[in-house]
């Protein structure tokens, strides 16, 4: 699976170092988990998952279940890909409806 | 029928079902191991001959069965390739993690006293489960709501188009079981949630 790309280090020592713009741009750009709205999932489900896999507080937990439910859709984590991988796997192991994609 | 409640004292979380309840229970969450286990998790072999048969990791392409694809929904919705990488590493073990959900109901049910076959009127069954086997009772439930949700087409606010359906439509009968194991999930929720 893919890794998202570093810089290699930086060798000539006492150069005024540049980074290619396209470089910080894959660098800088993190990945997102979203979770989609389903007719199926208790809204009550939804916020003890979010809760439960990612530690989040009541209070968050819920915000985000309530964007799912009114806006169909929500960024519950951001982070590298290889994690976005795994929480995706992880709402799908839930039964919730997530996708991974480079944030916008 | 009262759903689950946390013991207080033990921490664990309880339920009593009627023998055709908790066999209800065994049939749906068999059906969905047969499903899971059912249609091979195979690769897809539009590929080289050569290369399909060296290759015996996971399936790369959505499963057929709409209920199967809603339980292993595409991970990256813009990129087909990346999606079927992510599938042949993440489903098989998806697929058993769920297999096994369902079995630990199974095997709890017939350990709390449920036989093999129901013949018995009167017969109660209750289940002491504790937090991490509540935990997995929940997400097999999910699995369950979602095939028959996916068989029975619900979609969002058509409460009102179940209710309308006569008493003896098998689909109101199967809607009707689909908010049953709805109000299951919402106490078991409740009492993991405190």
């Amino acid at each position: 699976m893919g890794a998202v790309a570093t810089a290699s280090p930086d060798v000539d020592s006492g150069l005024e170092t540049t980074l290619d713009p396209d470089q910080v741009t894959v660098l800088a750009t993190p990945w997102v988990t979203i979770v989609w709205n389903d007719p199926v999932n208790l809204m009550s489900y939804v916020s003890f998952v979010f809760q439960e896999h990612f530690g989040y507080s009541r209070k968050k937990a819920e915000k985000l279940m309530m964007e799912v439910h009114e806006q169909g859709r929500s960024v519950v984590s951001t982070g590298t890909r290889e994690q976005m991988e795994r929480d995706v796997q992880a709402m799908h192991e839930y039964g919730l409806w997530a996708t991974l994609q480079k944030s916008e | 029928m009262s759903g689950f409640q946390r013991h207080r004292r033990s921490g664990r979380v309880i339920a009593t079902f009627t023998g055709f309840e908790a066999d209800l229970l065994r049939s749906l969450t068999s059906q969905l191991v047969e499903l899971l286990r059912n249609e091979a998790a195979v690769p897809d072999d539009t590929r080289d001959a050569f290369e399909a048969l060296m290759d015996f990791s996971g399936p790369t392409s959505e499963p057929e069965d709409p209920v199967l694809a809603r339980l292993f929904p595409s991970a990256y919705r813009d990129d087909d390739e990346a999606a079927s990488e992510f599938r042949r590493f993440t489903e098989g073990s998806l697929r058993d993690g769920k297999a096994q959900a369902a079995c630990l109901v199974i095997d709890t049910l017939e350990e709390a006293g449920l036989p093999p076959q129901l013949e018995e009127d009167g017969l109660m069954i209750d289940v002491e489960l504790e937090p991490d086997a509540a935990r997995t009772w929940m997400r097999s439930f999910t699995d369950v709501r979602l095939a028959l949700a996916t068989r029975l087409g619900v979609e969002d606010g058509d409460e009102e188009y179940w209710f309308a359906l006569p008493d003896d439509d098998p689909r109101a009968q199967a809607h009707d079981i689909y908010d049953w194991v709805g109000y299951l999930q919402e106490t078991l929720v409740e009492s993991l949630m405190r």
